[in-house]
């Protein structure tokens, strides 16, 4: 028969077939073809026939007798244009709440934000991310987040919230009403509040921040007339001095700072020299678990030594001494080191009065440390906030001077010492306006509630220091019905402009003038977009002048303080909760304290000596004051007769997971060294506490030595080796491509935790409550144990994270009788979650104790209905929108751990391989290594000999944990390295 | 056969055939009496107990044990290894003292088999019940399937299953081997027709012939070859699990003969804890006497001695080796927060048996029914003390931790515990508790009346 084809397409198409018919199949395939009817060459036989009667039958009895959940996956009607399935976008934005700042990068994966991870191209946050920055896109999908405006608990609709706002502000034209945020560094929100306050003169913008830098702000007016916080360059640093000062864990923007710090103290075959860092604190604090030398003291004796630091260097510089007593050999020898170090040298203080600032400025001034380890052309802005101000706002709101109140991502009633006065204040008020995402006590106290969005939802600028800009933008569209609040408040303004716009417009204004490399401003904007950070040229100021101040006075008003000899009370912030404004989020709950390493609590830090008088141990409970009953801590390096607190705790309205978490702390923040009284009284509490011995017990698990040591000889405190080739039974194994390593450095991790967290969020890692983690079943894949050593009042801390150690010749890898636990030809220990039927022998048989067991149906994964075990909600659907989909979740009876981040090591190489090429040392990063603020973990290949990793890993500070049980680990350690006076 | 003078009667009482077979097959001809049944209440309530707390586990999870991320095995594999002890006196009775020709096993050889296959019942409990996921359980076995998956022969869990489940095998065809006359003889004296037809099916057509004793005799004696070795071999096996790790206080090249002694001596005590009550209360008085219960002693100590020596051993090389884990393991041990376990497991296991280098103490009932349960109690303590001291203290400090168990492992022992006596005092009740048989080829040369006439 003639063949008639319609198009050129049919003929080609129709000889294509018949070319792949030819091509051989296999056993299935064959089989498929039967189905495909309309084939007319195939011919069925009579084995055909019998082979699709069986394969029908097996199909039916299979589907027929499975009973499956129908998941629906319904495809995009217009798929957007930057989506790919399975293909993460990353928009780059910026994060700031209280001392957190960074620069960085949203990763989302079909439109949800599951990840943050640090802009690399920042100057100032480096590519970091702490704890809290990566705990914080949790909070997105947090349940208890407003979800519509309310008035009087009521909910309203925008426009009629609109309307009535707008009636109010009318009619309290004559009130004086206050405008209460935190410090705001964003130049455009500044504009819009502007507008706002124009619009309204009646309202009075106050700036609250809950970690007070006050005294330094003031003290930089006061010396040299300039506004900001002064831009320390610890890196610039040889000796760095501080008191009381805990900038490596909350103390301003302490993700730089770890960043600057750990930059001198990193060493490598060429580089021996590193800074030396002296703390001068009550409490032990993460930076001064970290300083090479450290002094406990009474807070009230802080001023004093500093007094004295001035005196000492004013005398050594040859000036007129001042009538300051005696001081110890300490100071003296401090302040010859100082001076030895001048302009290369940084003192700081946390203390929050005025005149030790002065002296702080004084000392650096008189240290040439200004304009070189102490830059003052390029403030630091995210602190802003004088207390005078918020404590006159308090006594108007009392005294019903200022008759309305607007708050705005700040929670008074909770974190203010006043906050019982503010309270009562708010209950009279006549208008009440709280702007924020999340009921809080000073919310629920409002009339009228506009909801925020979560920063992840919103657009915003940040000039976090003088000339340094970056950009927020939303990642997704907002989850609820909410607005942000510079919208509102242009709106509010009568602004007909939405707030994105307003940030553009506010750029082209000002600083798009300012560069010269992009010609219209579309595409600069865009760009700009695209990196999330903008500089401008720093103009060079005049020559800083020490203003003329009566430091004679200062230091009488200084010694004139009598010592006393009771308890001092400090309030401090937690590494993990800070001031309570995320206490609603269960990664940062379940996060342990770098020091305590207690989650889920806080509690009394009481030094041992004054417990061993007083007969308590720890979780006994004390009475303080009379009337505040707390569980206390034994904290080895509190000094003698003080004892501190954590605040951000005792959350009485915020969503389930953070209400009524420990005790609330913020009232007893007097600023004054206010003593206490302590009373034993009945009662034992249960801390969630990680690692509960902490000894090394001799044990070489850190090593370490002192640079004068390390100087001489770099193997110092490393000079034993175990290991040996083909020391086993099993033959050891060949990684011909990869072999995938990391190696920790332990002189650059300072404890922080982030990595933890970053984990946590890449390879969702459950939250299992306080109950469990009492219990020992906490989940992490990754832990820093801290260790102290020496005296318990006086002692040293060493911290080392700990991660599966992917050994080659890994004991729990023989051990597992179904062979669920196995090892990569890449150098991986892999785990196979669907072959484990959780006997816990390979658990058992880790040396480094890394693998966990799934205890209970943390995830829903399990089949047996009911018996989820979820304190946290993070099985709901709003909370698992940030599961990684690239990370199985596992079910309950398995056993999970570390695998080096399999996931992006497969994104890596697939990556790689698109492009034709090999994977390049960098092109992959392990997660905990992306967010290190020191960059003190490094992902690589051994096989690789150019790679960093492959440097690192036969310097001679290279150890194996445990090396002489012959596990043969792929993770390597560094020793650390002190700079202790020798 | 020869039997020297100086010997003990292994029956006593002049007893005849007939007599011997009335007196055994009585407590399964009567009525069982009131103890019977309050016992089985007991054991069966326990049972039910347990069973609810396996289906709690089963349901909530491992979670609901005491266990941790440090000490990933708890009571779960104490109790394991402690029944699989207990499991090994019967087999070691009826196949090596069969083998070294000692009669007087001939009295005890049945409860003993029976209480070995009980305990091995209640031991494979606990792996199963252990494991997070139960249901998956069927992967250890290396079953060929599409997925190419086969199991890790480098695991000793997976030994453990293949050497476990031998050992039940073999123990219950020796055991069963040996009751085929005896239940012959019970359906030829049962009345009930149900009774008659039961026991008929079961006693496999025995006729008593002399073609049939053959090949008992012959079957008998392979068998015994066969389970022989297997005795030395589950419970090497067993301490494998433990020697073969890396867990300082577990990595002992020591365990397996420690533990072979270990268990026999376990065993021997649960054997004399059932028998000293059994022979009274069914009145068997004449048929395990003083004399088997002091040969049982001895073996008690001799084993209870290995096992002491096992300890002090322990101990020297722990020093001797200069591994600070080492070292630190076994201080531990003794003076750790788990010291009170190691002192009961020292004072059980190592002291109290030495008291029975006294003849009348070995001869003494109440002492030796008191001394069994001290000893099960040492040796459930010694697994504890191997397990759990072991892990909690290894070689990171920074994950030392602290193990207690919960009502669910306490239920789930009590459980097992229940299925044992139920197990055994159905057994009692059910087939003879003596085997009928094999007693009577030794009465002739070692019953009282024989005896008694030689010397006089």
């Amino acid at each position: 028969m003639k063949k008639y084809w319609k198009s050129q397409h049919e003929k080609n198409e129709s000889s294509e077939a018949k070319i792949t018919k030819h091509t051989p199949k296999g056993n299935l395939e064959q089989v498929l073809d039967i189905f495909e009817d309309g084939t007319a060459e195939a011919k069925s036989n009579r084995r055909d026939f019998l082979k699709l009667c069986g394969y029908s039958l097996a199909i039916t009895t299979v589907l027929s007798s499975c009973e499956n959940t129908v998941q629906k996956a319904i495809p995009y009607l217009n798929k957007p244009e930057e989506i790919t399935p399975g293909i993460a976008n990353y928009y780059a934005s910026t994060y700031m709440n209280a001392s957190d700042y960074a620069s960085i990068l949203i990763k989302t994966r079909e439109g949800r934000p599951i990840k943050i991870e640090g802009n690399n191209l920042s100057p100032i946050s480096n590519g970091a991310c702490s704890a809290r920055v990566q705990a914080s896109v949790l909070s997105l999908y947090d349940n208890s987040r407003y979800q519509s405006p309310q008035i009087e608990k009521e909910k309203v609709s925008w426009d009629k919230f609109d309307d009535s706002i707008l009636k109010a502000l009318d009619s309290q034209k004559e009130n004086k009403i206050a405008l209460l945020t935190p410090t705001i560094f964003s130049p455009s929100t500044r504009k819009a509040i502007k507008y706002f306050t124009d619009a309204y003169p009646n309202i009075k913008w106050i700036q609250y921040d809950t970690q007070s830098a006050s005294a330094i702000l003031q003290a930089q007016k006061l010396c040299f007339g300039k506004d900001g916080l002064p831009d320390y360059r610890f890196n610039k640093a040889n000796l760095i001095v501080s008191f009381d000062a805990d900038f490596l864990g909350t103390w301003l923007n302490p993700s730089e700072y770890i960043k600057t710090y750990t930059d001198t103290r990193k060493l490598s075959g060429s580089l021996n020299k590193m800074s030396r860092h002296i703390q001068f604190e009550s409490r032990m604090s993460l930076t001064g678990s970290n300083a090479d030398e450290r002094h406990a003291i009474k807070p009230s004796e802080l001023n004093l030594l500093i007094a004295q630091l001035y005196n000492e260097i004013v005398i050594l510089k040859g000036q007129q001494k001042h009538d300051v007593p005696e001081a110890t050999k300490i100071i003296k020898e401090l302040a010859k080191d100082l001076l030895e170090q001048k302009s290369h040298s940084v003192v700081v203080s946390g203390s929050q009065e005025l005149n030790a600032q002065i002296l702080i400025n004084a000392i650096n001034y008189e240290l040439e440390n200004f304009n070189s380890s102490i830059n003052l052309e390029n403030p630091l802005l995210n602190h802003q906030a004088i207390d005078e101000d918020m404590d006159q706002l308090i006594d108007n709101l009392a005294s019903g001077q200022v008759k309305g109140l607007i708050c705005y991502h700040t929670n008074p009633v909770y974190s203010h010492p006043k906050g019982e006065k503010i309270k009562k204040a708010i209950e009279s008020l006549s208008f009440s306006l709280s702007i924020h995402e999340t009921p809080n006590e000073t919310s629920s106290l409002m009339k009228y509630i506009a909801p925020d969005n979560h920063y992840l939802e919103s657009w915003n600028d940040a000039e976090i220091k003088k000339d340094s800009y970056s950009l927020m933008q939303p990642a997704i569209h907002p989850l609820f019905d909410t607005r942000q609040f510079q919208a509102s408040l242009l709106k509010w303004s009568g602004q007909d402009v939405d707030y994105h716009k307003f940030i553009m417009k506010h750029w082209e204004e000002t600083l798009f003038p300012s560069q010269t490399l992009y010609t219209n401003f579309k595409s600069y904007w865009e760009h700009t977009l695209q990196e999330g950070i903008f500089q401008t040229k720093t103009v060079s100021g005049n020559k800083l002048k020490f203003a003329e101040l009566d430091i004679i006075k200062i230091l009488e008003a200084i010694t004139q303080k009598k010592k006393t000899n009771r308890i001092e009370l400090q309030i401090y912030e937690k590494v993990t909760i800070g001031d309570g404004s995320m206490a609603n989020n269960p990664w940062l709950q379940e996060m342990p304290d770098p020091i305590s390493k207690i989650c889920w609590d806080n509690y009394l830090n009481i030094s041992p000596k004054q417990a061993k008088e007083l007969g308590l141990e720890t979780g006994n409970m004390i009475k303080l004051n009379g009337d505040l009953e707390l569980p206390v801590y034994i904290l080895p390096g509190q000094a003698y007769n003080t004892v501190s607190i954590a605040m951000g705790y005792g959350r009485t309205i915020c969503g389930k997971v953070g209400k009524d978490v420990g005790f609330k702390a913020s009232h007893l923040n007097t600023n004054q060294h206010s003593s206490v009284t302590l009373e034993k009284i009945e009662g034992h509490f249960d801390f969630a506490m990680t690692q509960t011995h902490h000894s090394m017990e001799g044990r070489a698990i850190v090593r370490e030595a002192n640079l004068d040591e390390y100087q001489k000889n770099p193997k110092a405190g490393n000079d034993h080796k175990h290991e040996y080739k083909n020391a086993g039974i099993y033959k050891e194994p060949e990684f011909p491509n990869h072999h995938w390593g990391l190696a920790i450095d332990l002189n650059a991790c300072v404890g922080c935790g982030a990595c933890t967290i970053a984990c946590q969020a890449e390879n969702n890692v459950p939250i299992v409550g306080k109950k469990e983690v009492i219990r020992a079943h906490e989940m992490s894949w990754i832990r820093i144990d801290r260790y102290f050593s020496g005296d318990e009042n006086e002692p040293g801390v060493v911290f080392q994270p700990v991660m599966c150690q992917h050994c080659d010749n890994a004991p729990c890898e023989n051990v597992c009788p179904v062979a669920a636990t196995n090892h990569s030809s890449e150098g991986l220990n892999q785990m196979i979650y669907n072959r484990c039927i959780g006997t816990r022998y390979c658990g058992n048989n880790c040396p480094y104790k890394v693998r966990r067991f799934n205890w209970f149906d943390y995830t829903q994964a399990d089949s047996i209905p009911n018996n989820l075990h979820d304190p946290t909600g993070m099985t709901l659907d709003l909370s698992r929108m940030v599961l990684n989909p690239d990370v199985t979740i596992r079910a309950k009876g398995v056993i999970e751990k570390c695998s080096m981040c399999v996931q992006r090591i497969q994104e890596g190489k697939l990556n790689a391989k698109l492009e034709g090429r090999k994977v390049k040392d960098g092109d992959i990063k392990t997660a905990c290594q992306q967010t290190c603020p020191s960059g003190a973990i490094l992902f690589g290949d051994l096989n690789d000999k150019g790679s960093d990793l492959f440097k690192l890993a036969s310097s001679d500070r290279n150890y194996h944990l445990l090396e002489e049980i012959h596990t043969l680990p792929s993770v390597s350690y560094l020793t650390k390295i002190r700079n202790k006076k020798s | 056969m020869y039997v020297s003078p100086i010997r003990e009667p292994l029956i006593k009482g002049n007893k005849t055939y007939s007599q011997i077979t009335q007196d055994i097959a009585a407590p399964i001809e009567g009525k069982p009496g009131k103890a019977w049944y309050m016992g089985l209440t007991i054991s069966l309530s326990a049972m039910f107990f347990g069973l609810a707390m396996m289906g709690y586990t089963v349901w909530e999870g491992i979670g609901s044990w005491g266990l941790n991320r440090t000490i990933g095995w708890g009571w779960g594999i104490t109790n394991f290894v402690w029944w699989v002890g207990i499991g090994h006196a019967g087999t070691f009775i009826s196949a090596i003292l069969l083998l070294f020709r000692q009669k007087w096993r001939t009295s005890i050889n049945r409860s003993a088999e029976a209480m070995t296959i009980f305990a091995i019942l209640c031991a494979g409990l606990f792996p199963l019940i252990h494991m997070g996921r139960p249901l998956l359980a069927f992967f250890v076995f290396p079953y060929p399937n599409t997925r190419g998956l086969w199991v890790n022969f480098n695991s000793p869990l997976l030994w453990d299953v293949f050497a476990i489940s031998t050992y039940l095998l073999v123990s219950l065809l020796f055991w069963y081997m040996g009751l085929i006359p005896d239940i012959g003889t019970m359906r030829d004296r049962v009345s009930s027709k149900i009774k008659k037809y039961v026991y008929g099916l079961l006693s496999f057509g025995w006729t008593g012939s002399v073609k049939h004793w053959q090949r008992h005799e012959k079957l008998s004696l392979i068998l015994a070859g066969i389970a022989a070795p297997l005795v030395l071999s589950v419970h090497s096996i067993v301490s494998a699990d433990f020697a073969t790790s890396i867990i300082p206080g577990w990595h002992t090249t020591i365990f397996p003969p420690y533990f072979v002694a270990g268990a026999i001596f376990s065993g021997f005590a649960m054997v004399l804890t059932l028998l000293v009550v059994t022979r009274k209360v069914l009145n068997l008085e004449n048929y395990i006497t003083l004399a088997h219960i002091e040969s049982m002693n001895k073996i008690i100590i001799a084993t209870g001695s290995i096992v002491g020596i096992a300890y002090m051993t322990e101990l020297f090389i722990s020093w001797y080796s200069g591994v600070e884990y080492e070292q630190y393991a076994f201080l531990n041990r003794a003076t750790g927060p788990y010291w009170w376990a190691y002192a009961i497991m020292m004072t059980c296991n190592v002291i109290s048996p030495q008291l029975l280098w006294f003849r009348k103490l070995r001869r003494n009932l109440v002492f030796t029914f008191i001394l069994s349960i001290f000893i099960n109690i040492g040796m459930w303590f010694e697994r504890f003390v191997i397990i759990v001291t072991s892990l909690h203290r290894d070689y990171l400090p920074s994950s030392w931790s602290m193990y207690s168990p919960t009502i669910v492992e306490v239920g789930i022992f009590i459980g097992t515990l229940g299925l044992f006596f139920s197990c055994f005092l159905l057994f009692i009740r059910v087939f003879p508790v003596i085997a009928i048989a094999e007693i009577k080829t030794v009465v002739k040369s070692s019953g009282e009346k024989e005896t008694k006439n030689e010397t006089l």
